[in-house]
């Protein structure tokens, strides 16, 4: 039964497209059937942080109007076989994308898919509540920073009032994912704890991705970062994250970057 | 910098907590209002056009919320009565 997952945040530069790669990769990765949709028209940046930007003709947009066959318009990964993308637009009106077309999409990607993984544009309008219409879980990505949990809440609630399970008296799976989070500010109360997060929105967490460098890195090569480097600290978080999505049951801990004795001595001032 | 200044730049974090905590507050509890005056906007609405044809921006559904009165003002514009329709309750 395939999943329809919206990755969103209300505010804008939190990690949306960087965890839409990273999750979609990771569950790639542990052998499931998993497309990667950009939702953000007009910017489709989905595309060069998984590093396929210059592949593909056909679009979401090709897609909902039915110009073309979808199968035509998504891009397969060439590193994972089972990872694909339907990249965004980037000169067409985002208007064009309409419910019904977007409906007929998510359909057809349902029926190919086991997951079907849709990065919303940031903001709370049209754009960010057609990518969250469909879906049956959504991971709501939040910076230990107050307008990004403020942002959060307000996602939450479009979440609870604006898609079609909460049209049918459903609910959406809600999860936090956590992103940018520094445990030694957090300790030194320079940092909004998990604890104080987890307490304002109350929704379960999904997963810590520490603040890295590693993160810069994997897009910079257009790999996403549990590709580029699957033992880096948020490589390890997002792993953590993608099997807890699967239903498994794992304790929650913040991985570090493992470092030698040298790492240790210079790291900070390299850093 | 003092040692007051130093303690007090370190420990940014509770009062980031508290400003979210009180805002938030704040935010849900209008954001449910807004809801609900335009579901009850709706459902007079329909109520009405059962007896009589109304134009929607003839209903107006106002909800303030103060510290000690709370108020819910609905205000109703009638269309104007045709003269058939009031001839014959002036007969009975």
């Amino acid at each position: 039964m395939a999943k329809v997952l919206v990755v969103t945040s209300g505010k804008g530069g939190v990690g949306k497209t960087t965890s839409t790669a990273a999750l979609g990769a990771a569950l790639a990765q542990a052998g499931q059937k998993v497309v990667v949709v950009d939702f953000d028209v007009g910017l489709r940046n989905l595309g060069l942080i998984i590093g396929a930007e210059r592949r593909g003709v056909y679009d979401l947009i090709n897609g909902v109007q039915g110009d073309t066959k979808l199968s035509q318009a998504l891009i397969r990964d060439k590193r994972i076989e089972t990872l694909h993308l339907l990249p965004a637009s980037q000169t067409r009106d985002k208007d064009a994308l309409t419910s019904e077309g977007v409906a007929r999409v998510m359909e057809e990607l349902r029926e190919k898919f086991d997951w079907v993984i849709c990065d919303s544009p940031a903001g709370i309008e049209r754009g960010a509540q057609l990518a969250m219409y469909h879906a049956d879980t959504a991971v709501v990505v939040t910076n230990p920073e107050i307008s990004s949990v403020r942002d959060s809440d307000r996602i939450i609630g479009l979440l609870d009032s604006k898609t079609e399970r909460a049209e049918k008296g459903e609910r959406v799976d809600k999860h936090l994912l956590l992103t940018r989070y520094d445990p030694a500010r957090a300790k030194r109360g320079e940092m909004l704890k998990t604890e104080d997060i987890l307490e304002i929105l109350s929704i379960p967490l999904l997963g810590i991705i520490p603040e890295s460098q590693d993160v810069l890195r994997a897009s910079n090569l257009g790999s996403p970062v549990t590709l580029a480097d699957p033992t880096s600290a948020p490589a390890r978080a997002y792993t953590d994250a993608v099997r807890r999505l699967m239903g498994e049951k794992l304790a929650m801990s913040i991985p570090g970057d493992k470092k030698g004795l040298f790492g240790k001595l210079f790291g900070r001032r390299v850093a | 910098m003092n040692l007051f200044n130093f303690l007090n730049r370190r420990t940014s974090a509770p009062v980031a907590r508290e400003r979210l905590q009180i805002l938030l507050a704040h935010e849900r509890v209008s954001g449910n209002h807004s809801q609900l005056v335009a579901v009850l906007q709706e459902e007079i609405l329909a109520v009405i056009a059962k007896h009589m044809q109304i134009d929607r921006d003839k209903v107006v559904v106002k909800l303030d919320r103060g510290d000690d009165v709370s108020t819910l003002a609905i205000d109703i514009e009638m269309p104007p009565q045709p003269q058939s329709q009031a001839r014959p309750e002036l007969s009975l």
